[in-house]
């Protein structure tokens, strides 16, 4: 079948034109070469629609912007609100009418802390304990890593997806015998004891290890068969080769770790039973928690703002490392 | 072609088979054991044989009789299991929700992406129980709440004997806070994977913001979804220093439990020596955790393709 395209389109053809033409006269005088094709939608021609469409962009656009910054401001308030509330005297944050800048800056709160919070105390036993279990950490992951990722033995599947599914047990699961084990070893008697007692359970990391290995494993294998050529040992080949080439992965490893340590609270309170034994977050939540009467907050805030500071100026200049090592969590998933 | 070297890579792996057999492995096989002992004493490591009634205990079905009383204990059962259950259905919607929308957003603009990016992730590098100590200020009788809403001062929302239902708003609303930035790196991670493709697909077929961010987005995200649910899940069975910072204390008055949860039963057992029953509810914690995970498996396996 012939397909008429005129029919199709509704168009005219030339006789039907022409008779058109002849019937109405008037439209004789009309030059259809000098129109355009004007495509309507929705009762706007196309013109129009670009522009609307442009118009709804840039709304749209400004509606994202307003939501980012409203929620922006909300997280960064309760930041705000710490350090102000630092610089506030005590009527002045008891007062009903809140003031969003402090009317006297109390200067002296930030002295006066240190009276009451034992900083020095509690960031060297903190530094200590952080430093020495993130060192530890850091030398187990890279063997097990190498073991796991380089070296070729009987059961190392079965040993990998045995630490791997360690992850799925919660901490709460091992805690209690954790605690009857190191106080069988007798480490709560003392200082050294207490200590080691914060920092050798927790030099290994299943997940350090897993990431660490991902790492090793994208190493090209013919750099280790260039190094066996050249007669070096897989020692040699772990420390001059392997651990440079991983170095962001260890970094993001170190700052995560260290941060770690300053955060942890629960197993060092069960620990640590004496005051100068504490590490820092267990130090800030018990200086102010026995106060009879009024709370001091203005106290507590400044001694709030002394355990921040450090980790944000960690965040600040390690922010990639920091976001990468975070982030790389959920890929597994 | 590269020959076993057994007895090498053992030697490399001594260090975390040592430790992980003292502090992981022992202790799961030693927990779950200590669980069914009756009255275990962990300082002599002495007990009077199996049963099965720390469980009972635990969940308030078995009584203790104590010179010849029947006692039921109940805050595990009337607290601790109320709150878990509002934490989860309360804080798991609504900071996913709101981290997704705050991650498309990010993913759509051009300029100051950077600085908005970095601004979200600060929650993640703060100390929970420094920032519970913040909102506790901010919940303050006297404090900011109050006044933004202009609600009547004094009005206790974590303190003074605050009505348990106020001081689980401000719990709430400060591990929404606190979860954000974890779950908008892991929304934005996977926006970012997204083929283009799709997008410019939509836009043929010119269609609305909405309709591709439910036809295109949720589905092509549905991986990491899934994932942060089920860690926020996990998570929120676990509260403990949220709770810790923001009331120093498992309640809203001394010596009140109203705000208790699993994981503050377990450490208080090593405290009051019980520890028998803290392993009890260490390992009913586990076998939640564990059908969560398992469920994940199951359904990411069949479920979660597009």
């Amino acid at each position: 079948m012939k397909l008429d395209i005129h029919k199709l389109l509704h168009l005219k053809t030339r006789s039907e034109k022409n008779e058109a033409r002849r019937l109405r006269p008037e439209y004789k005088s009309i030059d259809t070469r000098s129109m355009t094709l004007v495509i309507k939608e929705g009762g706007l021609s196309a013109t129009q629609l670009e522009k609307l469409q442009k118009v709804m962009k840039a709304i749209s656009m400004i509606l994202i912007y307003a939501f980012l910054l409203v929620m922006a401001i909300i997280v960064l308030v309760p930041f705000y609100w710490m350090i102000i509330t630092s610089l506030k005297t005590n009527t002045e944050i008891r007062a009903s009418q809140q003031t969003f800048w402090p009317e006297i800056v109390m200067w002296s709160n930030y002295v006066d802390v240190f009276d009451r919070f034992d900083f020095a105390t509690y960031l060297t036993n903190t530094l200590i304990v952080g430093v020495i279990s993130t060192l530890g950490t850091l030398v187990t992951t890279i063997f097990a890593a190498f073991a796991f990722a380089r070296l070729q033995f009987k059961g190392k599947a079965t040993f990998f997806a045995l630490l791997l599914a360690t992850m799925m047990i919660p901490g709460e699961m091992m805690v209690i015998t954790n605690y009857i084990t190191v106080s069988n070893f007798g480490w709560l008697s003392n200082q050294l004891g207490v200590f080691t007692a914060m920092i050798v359970p927790f030099w290994v990391s299943v997940f350090y290890i897993y990431l660490l290995r991902q790492n090793f494993l994208q190493i090209p294998n013919e750099l280790y068969l260039a190094s066996k050529v050249d007669g070096k040992t897989d020692w040699s080949y772990l420390w001059n080769v392997m651990v440079p080439l991983s170095m962001p992965t260890l970094i993001s490893i170190f700052i995560l770790k260290l941060m770690g340590a300053w955060n942890s609270y629960v197993w060092p309170n069960l620990v640590a039973d004496k005051q100068e034994y504490r590490l820092i977050t267990n130090g800030l939540r018990s200086s102010f928690s026995t106060t009879a009467g009024e709370p001091e907050y203005g106290l507590q805030m400044a001694a709030t703002v002394l355990v921040t500071v450090p980790l944000l100026l960690l965040f600040i200049f390690f922010r990639k490392y920091i976001m990468k090592g975070v982030g790389r969590a959920g890929i597994k998933g | 072609m590269e020959k076993k070297n057994n007895w090498k890579a053992w030697l490399y792996l001594a260090p975390v088979v040592i430790l992980t057999g003292i502090f992981i492995f022992y202790p799961l096989v030693n927990t779950i054991g200590i669980a069914f002992l009756k009255n275990y004493r962990y300082l002599t490591g002495t007990s009077e044989g199996f049963t099965l009634d720390n469980f009972g205990y635990v969940l308030g079905i078995v009584p203790r009789v104590y010179q010849g009383i029947e006692l039921y204990y109940t805050d595990v059962i009337k607290f601790a299991v109320p709150n878990t259950l509002i934490i989860v259905f309360v804080t798991v919607p609504l900071s996913i929700t709101i981290s997704l929308l705050i991650a498309v957003s990010l993913n759509s603009i051009k300029w100051f992406k950077k600085i908005f990016q970095t601004i979200f992730f600060i929650p993640y590098v703060t100390n929970a129980i420094a920032v519970g100590m913040v909102f506790a200020v901010i919940f303050d009788g006297f404090g900011l709440w109050n006044f933004l809403f202009g609600l009547v001062m004094p009005t206790y929302w974590v303190d003074m004997g605050a009505d348990p239902s106020k001081a689980m708003f401000a719990l709430c609303v400060y591990i929404i806070w606190h979860s954000l930035p974890y779950k908008i790196l892991i929304f934005l991670s996977g926006l970012q994977n997204i083929d283009k493709q799709y997008y410019d697909a939509a836009k043929v077929d010119s269609a609305s913001r909405f309709k591709t961010f439910t036809s295109i987005t949720v589905p092509l995200l549905s991986p990491q979804i899934f994932y942060i649910m089920i860690t926020s899940f996990i998570g929120a069975f676990k509260e403990y220093s949220s709770v810790m910072g923001l009331l120093g204390k498992s309640g809203t008055a001394p010596g009140n439990n109203n705000m208790y949860t699993v994981v503050f039963y377990i450490y208080d057992s090593i405290d009051n020596g019980n520890v028998h029953l803290g392993a009890a509810a260490a390992v009913l914690l586990f076998l939640v955790i564990l059908s969560f995970t398992g469920i994940q498996f199951w359904i990411s396996k069949k479920r979660v393709h597009y």
